[in-house]
């Protein structure tokens, strides 16, 4: 049947790979959101020692290069360490599906965002960063642009709802400019918890709503 | 099992219909232009004006001449609207059309207002119906054109026409309406409706691809957009489509109401199984003021190009509102426009259905789908905790 995805797209589609959660995952991390069309939620186990991958899974809310991407780039990454889970890219994954249709290489980046930004976090935690830079303002925001105002369906930072950041003795205060009782309230501040509360001179996060 | 759920994109074509056009391909291939030249031409000219009589007396036209033959439905909506504008600029450079109309009105609507025409879009509540105070109030004394939709081609939404149309014409304005999907599943003629123009596509029921028909009520000033020769009254230049000409009045002639209640039925079967076996799904649309023919729904948790092709895999054909689906990765502008999330866009199915399609097939398409569903699901990061 002619589509204009290949057989192995269509395969890892049908029958995906590391589907699902784990339980106390060492990192858990979301990228994109339903509003923007593609999302995507990695769980990831490693190794203290080895810093091998142990276990990895993801669940999508996506269409079907954005599963099979998930499906082949868990798939690549298992067993790895961390540092070479870090080099492996879309393009890796893309490769090994035997291509995508151009139009569709924002759904695998995807894939491929959650995957670095799992590594990250979890390098980060352990102290596997060799240069320990104090956390700055741009870091704070660079952070903020992986989570997606649902509202809007851009990143937060793009979508102008923080109104304030402030660091304050390892703390982070974040004020956000929705109603405490958005029906995505809960949500956003769940992914700013994801994204900045693993910085190693951070002690805590605290979100506020106001609006 | 192959089942074709996508026939708001195109139907199969009628074996009758098929059977009228054969001999305008191999023994009557003249064009009518050449009636004066020889009899070749005159047979042709003859079936030409046969057709035409037999759709004008079908859309409640007043004279054969009201009927025009177009490349598209796509191509009649071009010529409506832009006919009407540059023939009636002097009257006014104001039109009114909806925010959820097929894309040749709106993407007509726009060019026309990059030439210095002035557009207002009206709004759809959350089931796809008309704001009518809205319309009300953007009428203006230099309005010249209102285009309004019969029915929504995704979702199916039948609008209030009559009351559109009372009001438009009340003020004196130009109506014209894209009944591209509805004709003649909604029984509207000419002469029941006050409409001034109308769009009608034959390979929407059961005709050919390739011929579309724009009724134009006499006296409408209207400006010629295909320039050449004299051809349909000087409205629009071309060597006529013969074979699609012959095979749309035949697709008129023998349209059946009967059909009309079996696809009916059908689609209450598909609406009772999806809304009785499968939990979080959503109709978009009206559910009581709607196309016979049409359902659209969104799945939670889930994206639609994911079913779609899932689906596929089943050999079975619908189409989505997702952005994934689409080339320029927008959701559907028209579920956006009635207020729905992005979310609820993505995971939208639309099924249609034709005279062709049967009660088995709508039952197979069922318990895949549910199947499906659930699959995708368990996959997805969203959903009831």
């Amino acid at each position: 049947m002619p589509t204009p995805y290949t057989k192995l797209v269509i395969e890892h589609f049908k029958n995906p790979h590391n589907v699902g959660e784990i339980e106390n995952p060492d990192v858990k991390v979301t990228e994109g959101s339903p509003a923007c069309g593609d999302m995507l939620t990695l769980y990831l186990k490693v190794d203290p020692v080895t810093h091998k991958i142990t276990d990895i899974k993801f669940k999508s809310f996506g269409c079907a290069s954005n599963i099979a991407t998930g499906s082949i780039i868990t798939d690549l990454v298992a067993g790895k360490t961390v540092e070479e889970a870090l080099k492996i890219t879309w393009k890796d994954a893309a490769e090994a599906l035997g291509g995508l249709p151009p139009v569709k290489i924002h759904c695998s980046v995807l894939a491929a965002d959650a995957l670095h930004s799992a590594v990250e976090i979890y390098m980060e935690k352990e102290g596997l960063v060799k240069e320990k830079n104090p956390t700055k303002m741009e870091t704070v925001f660079q952070k903020l642009t992986h989570v997606i105002d649902p509202n809007t369906g851009v990143d937060i930072v793009k979508s102008k709802i923080i109104k304030g950041v402030k660091i304050e003795n390892g703390i982070i205060f974040i004020e956000v400019d929705l109603k405490e009782n958005d029906q995505f309230a809960a949500n956003v501040k769940e992914e700013i918890l994801e994204r900045l509360g693993y910085l190693w001179d951070i002690k805590e996060v605290k979100v506020s709503f106001s609006k | 099992m192959r089942v074709y759920f996508d026939n708001a994109a195109s139907t199969r074509t009628d074996e009758r219909v098929i059977e009228a056009m054969l001999p305008y391909f191999t023994e009557k291939y003249a064009i009518p232009t050449s009636q004066f030249s020889h009899s070749f031409g005159v047979e042709v000219s003859d079936a030409i004006s046969l057709s035409r009589q037999t759709i004008a007396s079908h859309v409640g036209a007043s004279d054969a001449e009201e009927i025009i033959f177009t490349s598209s439905g796509t191509e009649a909506n071009n010529l409506a609207i832009k006919g009407v504008a540059y023939a009636n600029s002097n009257s006014g450079k104001h039109l009114i059309t909806s925010q959820v109309e097929h894309l040749s009105v709106l993407e007509s609507m726009r060019k026309l207002e990059q030439e210095g025409f002035e557009v207002t879009y009206l709004p759809v509540d959350s089931s796809g119906f008309i704001d009518i105070d809205k319309l009300k109030l953007s009428l203006r004394d230099d309005t010249i054109l209102v285009s309004v939709q019969l029915a929504n081609h995704e979702t199916g939404t039948l609008q209030n026409f009559e009351e559109i149309a009372n009001i438009v014409k009340g003020k004196g304005v130009l109506l014209h309406t894209d009944a591209a999907i509805s004709y003649p599943y909604i029984n509207i003629s000419a002469d029941r409706f006050p409409v001034d123009l109308m769009t009608i596509s034959p390979h929407k029921f059961y005709g050919p691809k390739g011929i579309g028909i724009l009724y134009v009520k006499k006296g409408t000033k209207i400006t010629k957009l295909i320039d050449g020769g004299f051809n349909e009254f000087n409205i629009r230049a071309g060597s006529e489509n013969v074979p699609g000409i012959v095979g749309a009045a035949k697709a008129v002639e023998i349209f059946d109401y009967k059909d009309v209640e079996k696809i009916h039925k059908l689609k209450g079967l598909l609406v009772r199984r999806i809304e009785q076996e499968i939990s979080d799904v959503e109709l978009n649309g009206s559910r009581n003021n709607a196309l016979p023919q049409i359902a659209n729904y969104t799945f939670s948790y889930i994206e639609g190009e994911s079913v779609s092709l899932r689906l596929d895999f089943e050999g079975i054909a619908v189409t989505t509102g997702s952005a994934c689906y689409s080339r320029n990765l927008q959701a559907s502008y028209i579920l956006i426009a009635m207020g729905k999330s992005h979310e609820q866009a993505h995971g939208s199915i639309r099924f249609s259905l034709s005279k062709y399609n049967t009660e088995e097939e709508i039952n197979y398409t069922v318990d895949k789908l549910a199947e499906i569903v659930e699959d995708l699901r368990k996959l997805s990061p969203l959903g009831k905790e």
